[in-house]
């Protein structure tokens, strides 16, 4: 209320504060270093001529002769204890700080939701200017992180650097998945932006539940009871009846449904587009709903995680790797996964969700060092099986991946040492990427925000919602039409 | 003073120097704030109706304008209703919260600064119904979030005393939803208003009151035709300012709607729907609307000033 005044206040001051600073530090950096565009690929020999690892390689740098800091964008701690925990060489300072040979490294974090990190982002790339001339050398932005949902909106801007320009080539990545590369290619081809990760997305369900209603836990036999929508909402139904919630929110079928699409949100004429197979997911869920058969929480509420515990009444959710090793609270007592009570199976249709591809800022002044981070993280098998051990996350790599779902001596201990390398590499094989567009984070969460209050009853009708939608999404992205 | 100047003119020059400089004096002491005001308030009001005739946002990371459109964000901004809406749905918060604000704080600060009701420890109710104000409004909103989500400890508690059987879901129905706005921003102002109708109850002469009840007055003939009529003038402030802090009612419906103002937009306030706008750096509609944000406002001054003071005059 009155507060929003001095609130105001205060953010004008800072701002003109920021802008005068901006204003007198223009150092010159003509650092476009002649990128090395030698395509074969050499291993490195030390004296006796034995093979020197790249991590060994890295370790050995100090990279005194670059930007002495490396500012880094992200939106949560994924990527910063990825870095602290798998990158040669990284001293932990703080939370959000570290060094690597003589350059800091310097973590920035905002929040992710309703384009809250885009729009920080944004903003310091265009005060920074075109190749960041206008930025002190230890204010550059060197590496930001993005989402399939708005990576094309970077990828096809002149704010991120392709990876040939790095010296980086397809010889380095000959066992990345393909569609991680195609999230981010450019209009014209370019690579521009590079993942440690893929995100197949699986069913998680409860073991528990599973025999006290379908009287298996065993993944192939549960999954006949899920294997396309309609027999998902007949276990929905002999959930109901049990107390058990099939999903927690309708959100989590969500992805899958988005997934699926055959056309875009926004079509070439900048005409919003909601696909059928969207509406399908109105249309189931409104039944799911109304026939009290799972919630309408927001993901990431506390209502939504309920299931993560025992004490929840949840049968599944829909996620890929990383939300069981991350966001489910496994290592917590109470929690489902603590003992192992989750398993993995298929489920209706193949899905991804989330992801985060690492871009290099266009006028970064830490080329070797952002180089050397994309390649360890992201290629180097060593690195990539520490990480496939240590945070089960299912990284960019068929072959270590390939190797993983055969080995039986792999397996998860939150779903009770099942295996689901296999299945995840089953999944990524369907993954698609054709029908992204760089409205998709805006589209989706409105989407789901006006369909909430359908779900919900408050809008009667599906139309009405659908206005709302339109409406919301016009505001967010003023360049966007409402379909005739 | 035209006597006194007249006759100070023929003196001399050293006479009248000392007149003028302490009136330098009073402009000198002026200038913080005549530089504050300049550069915070009035360049900004100016650039902000400059901005909303032009077109001017950001489409993906391309900058689209400033083009020159005339009225055309006002026309898009009535063309759909929306704003109606919304500055509806403010004015419903804020009615919803400012009737029980007032009338509590009439009532507290009536008993408060009655020396014949001795009540105790009331420097330490004064301070406590103070403290919500103190509290952060996007962590009230927190907190009231925690407390009134579907799971939350209101909901524990109505199903264990056997009131629900059900949780109710608070933030999906319209009306309980706009209800928690206004508790809250009833929550943390009534406070607030207490402490200044005090200030102004305290300042009316006791001897009003002492003849009144020589007169045989009861206590609601005192309260009605002494206490209210001798209040008016900080009545009339508490009313604008509440009013004005209304109109720009944010952070405690923005953090409890997470940002959405649902259910079915029916939280979404007048400066959310601004801030909406801001996400995609549309300075021509942001500006259009804190055009007609200022009118409102100062229409609306304008009314509550006059209405309040116009009968004042009539009595008079």
């Amino acid at each position: 209320m009155r507060k929003f005044k001095k609130a105001m206040a205060l953010t004008l001051v800072t701002a003109m504060a920021a802008a005068s600073f901006v204003g007198c530090s223009k150092s010159s950096s003509s650092s476009s270093a002649a990128a090395n565009n030698n395509t074969t690929k050499e291993a490195v020999t030390d004296a006796d001529g034995k093979e020197v690892s790249m991590r060994d390689q890295i370790a050995a740098k100090k990279y005194d002769n670059e930007g002495k800091v490396l500012n880094i964008y992200v939106w949560n701690d994924e990527f910063i204890s990825r870095v602290a925990d798998h990158f040669p060489g990284y001293e932990k300072v703080d939370a959000t700080t570290g060094k690597i040979g003589d350059v800091e490294v310097k973590f920035t974090k905002v929040d992710n939701q309703d384009n809250k990190y885009q729009t920080n982002l944004d903003q310091t790339l265009q005060d920074n200017g075109k190749n960041q001339e206008n930025a002190d050398a230890d204010k550059k932005i060197d590496i930001f992180l993005v989402e399939a949902d708005y990576a094309l909106k970077y990828v096809n801007s002149s704010y991120t650097m392709k990876l040939a320009d790095l010296g980086i080539t397809d010889a380095d990545l000959p066992n990345q998945y393909q569609y991680t590369k195609d999230a981010v290619t450019d209009s014209e081809g370019n690579l521009k932006g590079i993942s440690w990760q893929g995100c197949p997305g699986l069913l998680i369900y409860r073991r528990d539940v599973a025999k006290d209603v379908l009287g298996t836990d065993d993944p192939t036999e549960v999954q006949k009871s899920v294997a396309d929508w309609d027999t998902f909402a007949e276990t929905a139904k002999k959930m109901a009846d049990k107390n058990y919630l099939m999903t927690s929110s309708v959100n989590d079928t969500y992805r899958v449904f988005s997934n699926n699409v055959s056309s875009k949100w926004v079509d070439e004429n900048n005409v919003i587009n909601v696909d059928a197979n969207i509406k399908k997911w109105v249309d189931v869920s409104k039944a799911m709903v109304d026939a009290k058969e799972t919630g309408t929480y927001a993901l990431w509420s506390d209502d939504w995680a309920k299931g993560f515990y025992k004490d929840g009444n949840v049968f599944c959710y829909f996620g890929p790797a990383w939300l069981i090793d991350f966001s489910m609270h496994c290592d917590e007592e109470g929690s489902v996964g603590y003992d192992g009570g989750w398993a993995v199976t298929e489920g209706p249709q193949g899905f991804f969700w989330g992801g985060t591809w690492i871009c290099a800022a266009a006028g970064t002044d830490n080329q070797e060092l952002v180089k050397d981070l994309m390649l360890c993280l992201t290629t180097d098998e060593e690195t990539m099986t520490q990480i496939v051990e240590k945070d089960h996350d299912f990284v960019n790599n068929s072959k270590v991946m390939e190797a993983k779902a055969t080995d039986d001596k792999f397996g998860d201990k939150y779903l009770s040492n099942q295996n689901p390398v296999g299945l995840f590499c089953n999944g990524i094989k369907t993954v698609s990427l054709a029908n992204i567009s760089g409205y998709d984070q805006g589209c989706n969460e409105e989407f789901q925000n006006a369909m909430k209050d359908y779900f919900d009853g408050n809008y009667k009708t599906y139309e009405e919602a659908l206005d709302a939608f339109y409406d919301k999404v016009i505001v967010k992205y003023p360049e966007l039409k409402k379909p005739e | 003073m035209a006597q006194n100047q007249a006759s100070v003119a023929p003196m001399g020059k050293g006479k009248k120097s000392k007149v003028v400089r302490y009136n330098r004096w009073g402009y000198i002491f002026l200038i913080p704030f005549i530089a504050v005001f300049l550069v915070f308030n009035l360049i900004p009001l100016i650039s902000t109706f400059y901005n909303s005739f032009f077109e001017n946002y950001m489409a993906q990371l391309n900058h689209v304008g400033p083009n020159f459109v005339g009225f055309q964000n006002y026309k898009t901004l009535f063309a759909d209703g929306k704003i109606w809406q919304y500055a509806g749905n403010t004015a419903i918060m804020w009615v919803m919260g400012f009737i029980p604000q007032i009338i509590v704080s009439l009532l507290l600060a009536q008993w408060f600064s009655d020396t014949r009701l001795k009540l105790k420890g009331s420097t330490f109710f004064k301070t406590v119904i103070y403290m919500p104000n103190l509290i952060m409004a996007s962590a009230f909103s927190l907190l009231f979030f925690a407390l009134f989500s579907d799971g939350g400890p209101i909901n524990d508690l109505l199903m264990k005393m056997h009131i629900l059987d059900e949780p109710f879901k608070f933030f999906s129905s319209k009306w309980a939803t706009r209800s928690l706005v206004a508790a809250m921003n009833f929550l943390m102002w009534f406070g607030n208003t207490t402490i200044l109708l005090m200030a102004g109850i305290m300042g009316i002469d006791v001897s009003l009151y002492e003849a009144a009840e020589v007169d045989g007055a009861n206590s609601w003939q005192r309260f009605t035709r002494i206490t209210l009529p001798l209040l008016k003038p900080i009545l009339i402030y508490v009313m604008i300012t509440s009013l004005i802090g209304g109109i720009q009612m944010f952070d405690v419906p923005q953090i409890l709607t997470n940002g959405t103002g649902n259910p079915t937009d029916s939280t979404m306030t007048l400066i959310m729907y601004l801030n909406k706008h801001l996400y995609s750096k549309n300075y021509g509609m942001g500006g259009a609307i804190s055009v007609v944000l200022f009118l409102l406002t100062g229409a609306l001054s304008l009314l509550v000033y006059n209405i309040m003071y116009r009968k004042k005059d009539k009595e008079a």
